[in-house]
């Protein structure tokens, strides 16, 4: 039943629905017309910086997965419907699940719509149609590991404008990975230290690898570890924030 | 000067947004936060660029992307001044505001006053932050002044677009109708490299993208080679003398309805 109401609420809101997916695709547009020229760098993986560029539109659209989360499960506490989940029976990881159903919903169109752009505007996915499946449970857990950071949030604060709030540290952890470029390519020190310490990069890479070079092991380990990883920390957040919530009522 | 005239209704205005926008950090965060986001991004992360073929910028990438971020910032620090109308409207003080100045265009004006407040707070941390991560500035006083103009300029008519927009909407869902022509006009431009090296549909928009040539004027100054200098500031003229007559709609729609 949450998980039903959550895809539904979700989906016909068309604010969360079309920034999801327009911005990204804008973005990688404009990105990959920009930085074409990179591809001209000694080491640099591809020919063409659209290929390299679309691992960027998932990360991004997971980024709006969070705040959409945060925001929802911030409306329930605001609107009181959290205050009358928790005098039924249901287990907090359930309820924590149902809640992000819609996320993955929207994660789901977002991942089918970034592939099949990429396909038609000449991105030739290396590993293929399995390699494509791939790409999408992969940007499904990364959606679901930011979603759960949003949820998490919002379940501390019991504010949507909180969730806003941290919405520009999401577009950090983004803009201080290898987004723009491959790591071995960033010349500032710090700048490579830094995204080599950032999951998402790891992450990014991991799509990227089954776009740009087919099957690789240590790449789709490293990026499904540090989404599923994250996921797992953020979810077991969540669900504290969520009993803390739930006695506080 | 007259309680309800025009520089007593500006400098009230503009007084109490500034002060609004240094005592909420969700105002003065995000409005920072995000062009240094963009300079750290791509003057870290992209500093390799300017090894590619055809860079041609002598001040080097961090002075480059500089030359962006401080018009990103000018732009966005108008932008969200219109936010900040948008707000006085739905919480009924513009209402008020317009019942108690006489010379209303002293609105507008004030408005304009907190915006620069605001441009100038986020610029300057953001040329400290270059200063630091390395930004060589080779332009003359003369040069600089002449950048810090054009940015000042473009403060201007940002702060004038959105306020037309506010003024017409009075709601923060306006919020995107401002934002999104000031994004794809700042992203349609040579942002991460010369306009030469730019391919496809991008380097056709940034053909006949006004922002274009402000960009490249405001590069050319910090590096000590002034390239279509009139040509910008005669553009941001004709810009912020559209979007006076636009800012002066949008303030006649709201009167209609105050």
């Amino acid at each position: 039943m949450l998980a039903r109401r959550s895809v539904v609420r979700t989906l016909r809101q068309p604010l969360m629905v079309v920034p999801s997916l327009v911005f990204p695709l804008l973005l990688l547009s404009i990105n990959s017309s920009g930085l074409e020229s990179t591809t001209m760098l000694p080491g640099f993986p591809t020919d063409s910086y659209f290929e390299f560029a679309l691992a960027i539109a998932f990360v991004q659209g997971a980024l709006f997965s969070a705040n959409s989360a945060g925001t929802n499960v911030a409306n329930d506490i605001e609107s009181g419907f959290l205050n009358r989940l928790s005098l039924t029976p249901l287990r907090r990881v359930a309820l924590m699940m149902g809640q992000l159903s819609g996320i993955l919903a929207l994660g789901l169109i977002q991942a089918v719509t970034f592939v099949l752009v990429g396909v038609a505007f000449g991105a030739g996915i290396e590993a293929g149609l399995l390699g494509a499946v791939v790409i999408v449970a992969m940007s499904l857990t990364i959606s679901l590991a930011f979603g759960c950071i949003g949820a998490f949030v919002a379940l501390r604060s019991g504010s949507g404008e909180a969730v806003q709030g941290v919405f520009p540290l999401f577009f950090a952890a983004l803009f201080l990975s290898s987004m723009a470029l491959p790591r071995d390519l960033i010349e500032i020190d710090w700048f490579q230290t830094v995204a080599t310490y950032n999951p998402v990069s790891y992450m990014l890479e991991g799509i990227r690898s089954l776009v740009i070079t087919g099957w690789d092991g240590e790449a789709l380990a490293l990026g499904f570890a540090c989404a599923g990883g994250v996921a797992l920390i953020a979810l077991a957040a969540a669900s504290s924030a969520l009993r803390t919530r739930m006695v506080r009522t | 000067m007259s309680r309800g005239g025009f520089w007593s209704v500006a400098l009230a205005v503009g007084w109490r947004n500034a002060h609004n926008f240094f005592t909420n950090p969700a105002m003065a965060i995000p409005a920072l936060m995000f062009p240094l986001f963009f300079f750290t991004a791509f003057a870290g992360g992209l500093s390799r660029v300017d090894s590619v073929p055809g860079f041609d910028f002598d001040g080097g990438y961090t002075t480059f992307v500089y030359g962006f971020v401080l018009l990103q910032a000018s732009a966005f620090g108008g932008i969200f001044t219109g936010f900040s109308i948008a707000r006085d409207f739905e919480s009924g003080f513009s209402r008020r505001l317009m019942l108690a100045a006489s010379r209303r265009g002293g609105i507008v004006a004030g408005y304009w006053l907190a915006a620069l407040v605001r441009a100038v707070f986020t610029v300057s941390v953001i040329t400290v932050v270059a200063l630091i991560a390395g930004l060589t500035i080779d332009g003359s006083a003369v040069d600089l002044v002449g950048l810090y103009t054009l940015a000042i300029l473009v403060n201007a008519v940002a702060m004038l677009f959105g306020s037309g927009v506010a003024m017409r909407l009075r709601t923060m869902q306006a919020g995107p109708a401002m934002q999104t022509p000031a994004f794809l006009f700042l992203f349609l431009a040579p942002v991460w490299v010369p306009y030469d090296l730019l391919t496809g549909w991008v380097q056709a928009a940034a053909s006949v993208n006004p922002v274009t040539l402000v960009l490249e004027a405001g590069r050319g100054l910090l590096s000590g080679d002034p390239t279509e200098v009139l040509p910008a500031f005669a553009v941001v003229l004709l810009l912020a003398a559209v979007t006076v007559l636009w800012a002066y709609g949008g303030l006649r729609s709201a009167e209609r309805v105050a």
